[in-house]
């Protein structure tokens, strides 16, 4: 209930404007949403593309964060990021309980993820991708990062 | 937990721990001498402290008050400030009594205000209603939505504030260090915000929270990591000694721990070196998964042979080879000077000249270590297995025959000892892979091999028929207490040295 009221307001702010390089893909219920992102100035990393991200909410929400990941399709790969791993799970302390701000939303994310793109110059995955994309089972939520650094 | 347990068991530790590090010659002696005559005597000698022993005290929750209680009522007579009010400025300093009364003498304005405790000049810190105001959580508005905010001007409805609290509070076990909700914001909701707000089925949580971060946050108290175990033990070792000292301490609910990284005992292995370790092996766990299977060949007729029991000398039921499960080496070896199980021989240099063959040779080094260090480690079930199985055994026995309940005690002691040993023994390997050669290295492989061999003398007389087992109790006790001692001594020398930094940890493995 909690979440459902402040989500109806989200997607109908979202309905009727977008920033910039987001799109609103899919809402069709309060538990789980896509969004499209792109960046916006030439960086060559990501030059064309565009990448799809997935909400999932929980009934706390936004007291408690969303689950956030990329997912990979045909026309949407998952974006080199130091931060961002083959599986699409992405290690940005801001989607974490303890950087999580119940001010933050959707829009906030999609933002904050865009120019966290928009400013990277490596073409690389996080140490450990490899390793960490074959093995990990957890839900995103319940892995514990070390934030590679929080400036990001 | 009643308050005479508590008190009995803290008696019990201190008594232990009494002693000083100067009578560290005279309990060396101590272990050396032949002693006891079975298990009973073990409890009538006091015991004593050794060199890989530390001082601690064990704290039950009653206890744990009372102490707090106590540092609250002394800076409080000092700063004049009410027990409450001192309190939370207490746990706003982290419970650092110097530093909290120095800057209170010194700024006392600015302390009062960052926990939360200035007089409010404009009434900030209360419910109102606000005029033009939109939540920034719920989206709600309207003047008669009851709002809330702290000095850091961050305004939220009171529901979504209560809500907020309650999720810290209640999933994420937080209570004197939540922050405010607001973007960013480093303001840590005070206790005054928190009484206003925090609803009524919450309260007894948030209590019991804020007398946690009390143990939390003082460097010399730890909780006890078992399961539902309500103690704290305390110990003086610091962080900064634990290259030097291994810190294994024991709760009155009878949980061996490491107080330096909450692990279970690991003695005597350093807990960065256990840290590295368990990172190489969780890295490599496909390389070496092939070791703990429960089966292999006999070396002489290639028939398949399973391990049942704990013990590592194995006998083919086909042709009565008799070998070591480790080494794979014949056993008669094992018992004379010519046993080296134990002991990794580096290849000679000549052959391991290009990059592939130094691989493989780390590669078998590291494989030989942790080949036995997981072989103690299952052994050890096994062991417990074996135990069980001749506990069952024996009781129907004692029903069936004359036995007293208290004759079978020794086969307990027994089963205990050997899964101390054992713990110790996986990690003297976890340990030696670490280790740089140096004489001392070779003393230290002599006390492994000892405590190794020990060990399985004990855990063989294990897979003796029960009938047989009730004619061995002084054989093993005899072999009960020569583990123990042997462990005592490999601890006790590996702990000197360690002390002393005579021994070396190879850089970088
Ligand atoms: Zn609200
Ligand atoms: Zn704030
Ligand atoms: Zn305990
Ligand atoms: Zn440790």
């Amino acid at each position: 209930m909690f979440a459902s009221k402040r989500l109806g307001k989200e997607l109908s702010k979202l309905q009727s404007s977008t920033p910039p390089g987001i799109t609103l893909v899919k809402a069709d219920d309060f538990e789980e949403w896509e969004m499209d992102i792109r960046v916006l100035d030439s960086n060559p990393i990501y030059n064309g593309q565009t990448f799809r991200l997935k909400f999932r909410f929980t009934p706390s929400y936004p007291i408690e964060p969303p689950e956030v990941v990329f997912v990979k399709s045909d026309t949407r790969p998952i974006p080199m990021h130091p931060h961002i791993y083959t599986n699409g799970i992405i290690c940005l302390d801001l989607l974490d309980r303890q950087g999580w701000s119940p001010v933050h939303n959707v829009e906030s994310v999609c933002i904050s993820l865009q120019s966290m793109l928009t400013s990277n110059t490596k073409n690389e995955r996080p140490p450990g991708d490899e390793d960490f994309s074959r093995r990990n089972r957890l839900r995103p939520r319940d892995v514990n990062f070390l934030f590679h650094d929080n400036t990001v | 937990m009643d308050s005479d347990d508590e008190i009995n068991s803290v008696q019990s530790s201190e008594d232990d721990f009494m002693d000083d590090e100067d009578s560290l010659g005279e309990d060396f002696d101590a272990v050396e001498e032949p002693d006891d005559f079975g298990f009973s005597q073990d409890k009538d000698i006091k015991p004593r402290k050794q060199a890989y022993e530390v001082d601690f005290k064990v704290w039950g929750p009653g206890q744990i008050q009372d102490q707090q209680d106590k540092q609250v009522e002394e800076v409080s007579a000092v700063i004049g400030q009410p027990t409450e009010s001192t309190a939370i400025l207490l746990r706003h300093a982290r419970w650092n009594k110097e530093r909290l009364i120095e800057s209170y003498m010194d700024k006392r304005d600015e302390v009062l205000e960052s926990s939360g405790l200035s007089e409010d000049k404009e009434g900030s810190a209360s419910i109102t209603k606000a005029d033009d105001f939109m939540c920034d959580i719920c989206c709600e508005d309207g003047k008669d939505l009851d709002t809330f905010a702290m000095k850091c001007g961050h305004r939220f409805c009171v529901n979504c504030y209560r809500t907020y609290l309650a999720s810290k509070i209640r999933d994420e076990g937080e209570a004197a260090r939540i922050k405010c909700p607001g973007e960013g914001c480093e303001r840590i909701v005070d206790s005054k915000s928190l009484k206003l707000l925090v609803t009524e089925d919450l309260k007894d949580r948030y209590h019991e929270l804020l007398t946690r971060t009390y143990v939390d946050d003082m460097n010399n108290l730890k909780w006890c990591p078992a399961p539902d175990c309500t103690y704290a033990v305390e110990c003086g070792v610091k962080q900064k000694d634990l290259t030097k000292i291994v810190p294994t301490v024991t709760c009155s609910c009878g949980h061996h721990f490491c107080f330096g990284c909450s692990l279970n005992d690991h003695q005597p292995a350093p807990c960065m070196l256990v840290k590295k370790w368990m990172k190489k092996c969780e890295d490599d766990s496909e390389t070496a998964n092939w070791i703990s299977a429960n089966t292999k060949e006999c070396p002489k007729c290639h028939s398949t042979i399973e391990k049942n029991g704990g013990c590592n000398h194995m006998t083919c039921r086909k042709c009565r080879h008799e070998f070591c499960w480790m080494c794979m080496g014949v056993w008669s070896e094992h018992g004379t000077s010519w046993y080296n199980c134990n002991r990794y021989e580096e290849k000679s240099g000549s052959d391991a000249r290009d990059a592939q063959a130094k691989s493989r040779q780390s590669l078998e080094r590291y494989l030989h270590y942790y080949n036995r260090y997981a072989n103690h480690e299952q052994s050890a079930k096994l062991d417990k297995d074996i135990y069980l199985k001749t506990e069952k055994k024996m009781t129907q026995l004692q029903s069936s025959s004359n036995m007293s309940w208290i004759e079978v005690q020794f086969l307990q002691e027994a089963s205990q000892a050997l899964q101390q040993c054992r713990q110790t023994l996986k990690w003297t390997y976890a340990f030696a892979y670490y280790l740089a050669r140096n004489n001392l290295t070779e003393i230290f492989e002599d006390n492994q091999k000892d405590l190794e061999m020990a060990v399985e003398n004990l855990s063989e007389m294990f897979e003796k028929s029960t009938d047989q087992l009730a004619g061995l109790k002084v054989e093993m006790l005899d072999k009960t207490s020569y583990c123990k001692r042997r462990r005592i001594i490999l601890l006790n020398d590996t702990a000197e040295n360690l002390k002393s930094g005579m021994i070396l940890i190879i850089p970088n493995s």
